[in-house]
């Protein structure tokens, strides 16, 4: 039976979209990079090499929790052991990157990019979805996306780690503080994207002020809510700077671990 | 005149209906609606179309043209290139009553199953003071003109005609946000109908709604999301759940 655009009672109108305008552009972008994305990220976990070159450690990467890590990479040791899952060994990223994965899987910004361009739910506004049947986020698995919160909190766990990262690249390859390189750089910049894209998020909103009733009887809250607010609206660009910048970042300390000449000291 | 427009105007009722080609004359600085009255007036008498303000406040005029859900009044004719031929449709998510025009009856219905603000017991008309910070974030949802454009577009009914009876919609968001960000409303269940009666469940924050909104509030951002988020405060965060039965945190936020 037709449903949806072609539903009994509605306009008979055979076409899907009357759109005339390039509306499977972007979808098909933001399809193509976090697919490319995806890929590289999926590559590098099971890689398992090529994640640390003193000082500068993958963000992919840390905290680097198992006994697989190689010297001076865990900054909070090593409480897990070698792990295998299906007679298949596992990378120290296997362990963490469910972590900042969920973040973004349930990140309000990213449900639209993916909801979109993947799942084609869809594909763009009046543009009618493939499927036949749609029930949301009020069942699983999509319902998890109601506990973004907790990926959020976890995830300001990594932004500390990983600022704690950025700093220790102020130390040269022999461990003596007082360095800067491009990697202390690119590390920097990783950890203000990071912290951008938390700070702007939707839970981060709520959590500050957003939950109130009376923005009135709570003034430092509502003026950290309104600078939450202005963020928010950049949520989109920073979650796309994040994510590009995440995967430079471990890019480049792959580069450095093969190429130590690659990151040039400034002093 | 300025230009030649060619037009594809859809003609019928709920059984039966199509795309009619015509050409017609249009001066500078017109909006498709005065396109449509010019039809009406030389060469389509009965051609059915709603309309009342012609200045984007009344919500009349919504439609799709080149299929996007637009107000007709607020939508330039020189927007589209001399060559484009311009398609002018019905709201696709609603049943059509005739020509352009459709039942948008889904919407007042829905309206109704959303009660009013409740004031404090005791509290008379005229005493009741809000903080203009207060105000703010209800004013933003107050500008809707229940055009439905945002209902139109929402795939959730658009493209599912079932979801219909459990899913209220954007608009209706905006209104329950409103009213459960209002000081001093005693409803307090308004978190748990929108999930479990109006289907806020069922928005995948995909914000077409926000895309097509001629009065460009927030809907996706400063409604259904702070919604969403206030229905995991009650159903899917124990921690927070169990924080305001302690200390009865509801009356101090």
């Amino acid at each position: 039976m037709a449903t949806g655009v072609f539903s009994q009672g509605r306009a008979k109108i055979s076409e899907r979209t009357l759109r005339t305008d390039k509306w499977w552009i972007q979808p098909l972008i933001t399809f193509g990079v976090l697919f490319s994305f995806i890929i590289y990220a999926t590559w590098r976990a099971f890689e398992g090499a090529h994640y640390y070159a003193e000082p500068l450690i993958s963000p992919f990467y840390s905290p680097c929790l198992t006994t697989d890590c190689v010297n001076g990479s865990s900054l909070l040791g090593t409480p897990f052991g070698h792990i295998v899952l299906f007679g298949m060994a596992l990378s120290p990223a296997f362990i963490i990157l469910i972590f900042p994965l969920g973040f973004r899987m349930t990140c309000y910004y990213y449900r639209k990019a993916y909801f979109r361009s993947f799942w084609m739910s869809p594909p763009a506004c009046a543009v009618a979805e493939p499927h036949a049947k749609y029930t949301g986020e009020t069942k699983a698995p999509l319902i998890v996306n109601n506990g973004h919160r907790y990926f959020f909190y976890i995830g300001l766990v990594f932004n500390t780690l990983l600022t704690i990262d950025a700093f220790l690249a102020f130390k040269n390859p022999q461990g003596q503080w007082g360095h800067m390189s491009i990697g202390t750089v690119v590390l920097l910049l990783n950890a203000t994207f990071l912290w951008g894209y938390s700070a702007s998020c939707h839970s981060c909103r709520h959590a500050i002020g957003g939950r109130l009733r009376h923005f009135s009887k709570h003034p430092i809250r509502y003026k950290a809510w309104t600078i939450v607010t202005k963020l928010n609206t950049k949520h989109q660009n920073f979650a796309w700077v994040s994510l590009i910048w995440v995967a430079f970042s471990d890019f480049f300390v792959r580069m450095v671990s093969l190429h130590p000449t690659w990151n040039k000291y400034f002093f | 005149m300025a230009r030649t427009l060619k037009l594809r105007i859809w003609r019928g009722d709920d059984k039966t209906g199509g795309l009619q080609d015509v050409t017609v004359e249009a001066n500078h600085g017109e909006v498709v609606l005065d396109i449509i009255h010019r039809v009406q007036a030389t060469q389509m008498g009965d051609l059915a179309v709603r309309w009342n303000c012609k200045a984007g406040k009344c919500g009349s005029c919504s439609m799709e043209i080149n299929g996007k859900p637009r107000l007709a009044c607020m939508t330039q004719v020189a927007s589209y290139p001399e060559d484009e031929v311009i398609t002018i449709t019905p709201l696709r998510a609603f049943p059509v009553i005739k020509d352009l025009v459709t039942d948008v009856s889904f919407n007042y219905k829905k309206a109704m199953e959303i009660p009013a603000v409740v004031m404090p017991e005791g509290m008379k008309p005229g005493e009741p003071r809000m903080q203009q910070v207060d105000v703010e974030r209800s004013q933003e949802f107050r500008k809707c003109i229940e055009c439905f454009l945002c209902q139109n577009t929402c795939h959730v009914i658009r493209d599912h005609e079932e979801n219909k009876k459990s899913f209220s919609g954007p608009r209706f968001f905006i209104r329950i946000a409103e009213l459960d960000m209002h000081p001093l409303d005693m409803l307090r269940n308004r978190k748990k109908t929108a999930q479990e009666e109006h289907g806020l469940g069922f928005c995948n924050i995909t914000k077409c709604c926000t895309e097509v909104c001629p009065e460009h509030i927030k809907i996706t951002d400063n409604a259904i999301i702070p919604m969403k988020e206030r229905v995991a405060d009650e159903k899917y965060d124990p921690v927070r759940w169990l924080g305001s039965k302690i200390r009865r945190r509801e009356e101090v936020l």
